[in-house]
This record gives structure tokens, sequence and C-alpha cells, in this order.
């Protein structure tokens, strides 16, 4: 039996996108950036601070650094607990040592569980942005919108509540949506959030309770994705990430400002094993000129002031 | 179902009659990128999801919309520094979702060819008469926008029937005559040009597109490093340039811009792309252009030695 001649029928076939979220528009056609004091690549650092439940529910689908054996997984549970207890503060001293300004993704459930590694980074004064109530607090499609909208508004109100910062920033747990999560962020006052990687630059993003910006926080140069789904060495993660910052600094020339945003987990880089090659990465860029360390926001700002 | 295919007689590599490409060139090599458009919210097709997740798919979604947004124009103004002209394969509701990118090609003289509608409708469970609509509005869109009649096919998201080259050919030649319809990328057979059989007899070609050299399998599939990526098609080039003394071969490489135009990745590309383009003896050409002078020269003679050559295997 052939399939319903509606297969071969195509309603979006037309100029632009396939929705209405955000307009159709190629890099190389916009308005050049000009980021502060003449630098030509921002550089965003972002540290996920992530907290994986023990009684993982798996909803709809295990979370990629989730647990994975039968309950109870101490193996995982523990080597994530890891990055919060050794590895963050490692990742701390490299980021410093480099007079990098980081952005901290944090998993308010983190914050109500663990408030003195939550005070430290908030006493810092860098940028903390909202990664979610935890990993396994999946946002996907096909939730219930009521029980999506409490999740969205118990991250953010506690992760307010906690921090005393504004938290302007979202980032989903695996960067997973339902067809309601843009709606419910901007519901809950947030500006910008991280969750789609089709761009190099920040576009307007809208939904039909105001608008978001989408930052580009690439998934392809992610550590864990790089280093652990693709199961390169780490000496390759840090070729891939010096690479991409001399391409970037050599499109900004004729293009304009370009951002380099790096996804970090400290379970993983903060490693002893590991935490020397992330300190040959940020050794490398921060030594180019043309580098400008901002937090997600402050780059997120420099960009509207110029639209 | 078959046992096998049906489109060429085994035709071993050794003792095949010799190959050469225009200036005496060794090795015929042709870039092949992936201009595709993915749906967000496809309709279901019983044998293949499109998505791995319920819809809204993002992280699949929005990284191949990087392609578009990003990756072709840092991958075009890369093969001009080369003098390498695309060979499209396109997703023709490209043409009207995104024209500027098909222009930013016409500019270029870049080929295009057929790669079905989009990357996300199939070919599995078409009746014939839809898979051949389906093939016709391809063709004809091709044509509409570029003025281009579309010589070779990769099916999209390369899913087939028994039919799809027969009715890529046949559909080319009601359009288009034997200007159209004449060469697939769909079969991984051979390092060099290969005749195909059809019902409807035409003079049509099976052009080597490497699935091995194509970013989206190293990438996604093989999950290798991208300075591995770049020794990979340096490698592949030396052999296929060192046998080509003898006999010219075909160097593919299928790209796609939301995989290889990141920008750590581009480098290691980019490195593979100078080292070859640095040798003499290299014919830097498109798919249309090596079928048709594969056809115009070597169709006769090599259909002969496979006709000999089965023969004997048949002895």
């Amino acid at each position: 039996m052939s399939l319903d001649d509606a297969y071969l029928e195509y309603p979006h076939r037309h100029y632009g996108m396939d929705h209405h979220r955000y307009d159709w528009s190629m890099l190389s056609t916009r308005q050049p950036v000009k980021w502060p004091e003449g630098k030509t690549l921002a550089l965003w650092v972002n540290v996920s601070v992530q907290s994986f439940p023990l009684d993982q529910r798996g909803v709809p689908f295990k979370v990629p650094g989730g647990m994975t054996m039968p309950y109870p997984d101490l193996r995982h549970y523990s080597l994530r607990d890891y990055g919060n207890r050794v590895g963050i503060f490692r990742v701390l001293d490299a980021i410093d040592r480099f007079g990098i300004r980081p952005t901290f993704a944090v998993n308010t459930r983190l914050a109500e569980r663990v408030p003195y590694l939550i005070g430290k980074l908030a006493a810092r004064g860098d940028e903390i942005l909202c990664h979610g109530y935890h990993m396994d607090a999946l946002h996907y499609g096909g939730q219930d919108e009521t029980e999506e909208a409490q999740l969205v508004e118990r991250a953010l109100t506690g992760l307010r509540a906690i921090t005393g910062q504004p938290i302007r920033g979202w980032l989903s747990p695996a960067k997973n949506e339902s067809a309601n999560t843009p709606e419910l962020l901007a519901d809950n006052g947030v500006v910008y959030f991280c969750d789609w990687v089709n761009d190099d630059m920040p576009y307007r993003f809208r939904t039909s309770r105001g608008e978001l910006t989408a930052m580009p926080l690439s998934t392809e140069l992610d550590d864990q994705f790089v280093i652990q789904s693709n199961g390169h060495s780490e000496g390759s993660w840090v070729d891939q990430v010096c690479d991409a910052c001399d391409l970037l600094l050599q499109e900004a020339e004729q293009h304009g400002g370009r951002i380099l945003g790096l996804n970090i987990h400290p379970w993983l880089m903060g490693q002893p094993h590991r935490i020397g090659h992330l300190e040959r990465a940020f050794e490398y860029i921060s030594a180019q000129k043309g580098v400008w360390s901002a937090p997600a926001g402050e780059i997120l700002d420099a960009w509207r002031g110029q639209q | 179902m078959k046992e096998d295919p049906g489109f060429y007689d085994y035709w071993p590599y050794e003792g095949r009659p010799r190959i050469q490409w225009p200036n005496g060139a060794r090795l015929a090599l042709w870039v092949a990128p992936n201009l595709e458009f993915y749906e967000l919210d496809p309709p279901d097709n019983p044998q293949r999801k499109p998505w791995p997740q319920p819809y809204p798919a993002i992280p699949g979604y929005s990284i191949r919309d990087y392609g578009n947004r990003v990756g072709h124009v840092r991958q075009m103004e890369l093969l001009d520094k080369f003098g390498i002209r695309g060979s499209v394969s396109l997703s023709v509701a490209l043409c009207d979702h995104h024209p500027e990118i098909i222009e930013l090609g016409k500019e270029r003289n870049w080929e295009f060819f057929s790669h079905g509608i989009y990357n996300t409708r199939y070919t599995y469970g078409l009746s014939e008469q839809q898979e051949r609509a389906m093939i016709r509005d391809s063709m004809e869109s091709i044509y509409t926008h570029t003025g281009q009649k579309c010589a070779g096919y990769l099916a999209p998201a390369l899913s087939h029937s028994e039919r799809t080259l027969d009715l890529f050919a046949e559909v080319g030649t009601e359009l288009f005559g034997d200007e159209a319809g004449f060469y697939t990328c769909d079969l991984f057979h051979d390092d060099q040009p290969t005749p195909i059989y059809l019902r409807s007899g035409k003079r049509f070609v099976s052009i080597p597109y490497s699935l091995e050299m194509n970013d989206t399998i190293a990438y996604v599939v093989n999950k290798i490093e991208p300075r591995r990526y770049g020794q990979q098609i340096k490698d592949n080039f030396d052999r296929l340039y060192a046998e080509g003394a003898h006999s010219g071969t075909v160097m593919c490489i299928p790209t796609h811009n939301y995989q290889v135009s990141c920008p750590h990745r581009l480098r290691a590309f980019e490195d593979a792309l100078e080292y070859i383009t640095s040798h003499p003896d290299v014919w830097v050409t498109t798919g249309r252009e090596i079928a048709e002078y594969f056809i115009e020269n070597y169709y006769d003679v090599v259909s002969a030695d496979i006709q000999a050559r089965a023969k004997e295997g048949a002895r």
C-alpha cells in the first residue's frame, strides 16, 4: 500500500522558514557588529554547574551524562557530584588565571542543595543563568503545559531568590524544549536562551508572549559532546577550540564581530588529567589580541545596542 | 525484494581499459555540497522517523539550519579560493525557502542536481506514480530556479525504491531528452564511473560519490576528529592520484555545511583542499562534467569490456 498523496503536499514550501519563530537570515548579509574596546571576538565561557538526581526518571529520555545503570547508579551520581565538589574549583582557578569572565549555567536544584557553592559563585559577581531545575527535569514535546509552566517558574523563581541575581538567561537541560518552552520563558522574564544551535551570532526569536534573543552556544564544540560523545582526545578538543578561535577571528576582520561560545562541564574538564588541557585552551584564546571575554548577558547587550 | 539490484555486472578493478581525463589529468575531483532543507514538523513516514524526538526536535533541526544561515557562505568563500565549483545536491524546496543561497551558487556557475524536495520526505512507501511525480517536481524546480537541466540524482536522505534510478532517468528524458537525468550518486561500489542498466536502456552512469569522504559520515556516524578527517581526505587523494596514472579515477568530497563549515572543522578541510589542488594532474570539475565526459568518451569501450568480462566470468 502506498502513502497518502498528502505526503507529497508541502504546506510550508514558501519563502523563509517553515515556522514563525524567527526570520530567515544569512549571517553573511547582516550588519557587522563591533565589540567594546575594538575587540572582534567575544569569548563566552559557559560553565554548566549541574545536578543529576540519583532517582532519575528519564522522561522522555535519559539525559546524556545522566544515570545509565540500574538504581542506585552510584558511579554516575558520584562522578557528576565530583564536578561540584572538586572539579569546579580547578575550573575557577583556570578561569581566574587567564582573566576570563565566565557565565555559570546553574541547575536550580543544585543551588537549593549546595548553598555553599552557589554562594561562592554568586559572590564572584559573575553572571548566572538558569539551566533548568535539574538535569532530569526535561522539557519535551508532548509535555503537559501546566506541568512545564510550574517547572519553569520554580526553576527561575528559586534561582533568583537564592542568587539575588535577575537571571536573564536560560539553557534547557540537554537543550531540549517543548513547543511551549519559549512562551513559558518569556512569561517568566527570560531575555535570552541558548538552546537553538543554528547560528554563530544572536538573533531575535518570536514567542506569542514577547520576544526572546537566541544566543549561540555551540553543541558541536561542547566539551561533553567532543570528548564524551565523540570520544575525541582532550588534545583534539584543544585543537578544535583553537581552530575555531582562529577562524572566527579571521572571519571577524571582514564580516564584523563574532562569538566563541564554549560550554564547559566541571565534572569532565575538572578531572586532574583534563584540567591542563582546559588551561591550554584558555591560554591560547586569552593571548589573542582581538578577544573580549564577557558574560553572555553583556555580549547580548552589546549586540542589541547595535541592532 | 531482489538479491541484487541489477544495476551493473561485476567488473574487477584490475585490467580495465584506461581512462584519461581532459588534459591528461589522472584524477577528477568534485566537491558536492548538500544544500538541504529539513522540516521542523514533517509528516510521518511509516518506515523512517525524521527526528528522534517528538515535535519540536530542536537539536537536530537547529544544527541543520546552521548550514543554511552560516555554513554555505563560509564554504563558498573557501571553494572560491581554490577555484572549485560545487556540484550541489539540492533539496529543491530550498529554492522556495532560501533563494538567496541558490543565487550565490548560480553566480559561481555551480551545478545543481536533485536531492528530492526536502530531506525529511522519504521515498519509502511511495507508489511508482508518486515517486515519479516527486522526481519530476524536483527536476522542474531546478530548471525554473536555475535554468539547469538536472543531470544527477541523490535520493532524499538516501531513501530509495527499486525503481528510483529508472524513474529519474525517464523523467529526465521526458523533460529534456538526453540532456538531463543521466547520472546517479546513489551507488558506492566503485572509484570509477560505471554504466548503469536501466529498463529504458538510456545511457546512464554512476559517478563515485564517496560515503567514506562524506563529512556527515565522518563526523556524525564515525565521530572522528576534524584533523583526522582532513588526513583521510589527503590519504584518499594520494592513493587515487597514484592509481590515476594507470587509469583515471574519481574523487568526490560530499559535504554538509552544518558539519564541515563549523568554525572548529573548516581549517582541516581547507588544508586538505590546499593539498589536493597543489597537484598538477587534477581535473577540478563537477559531477555533470565527469558524467558527460565519460559517456562521450568511455561509455562504449567500458561497456564492451564489462560485457566481455561478464561472459568470461560466466564460462
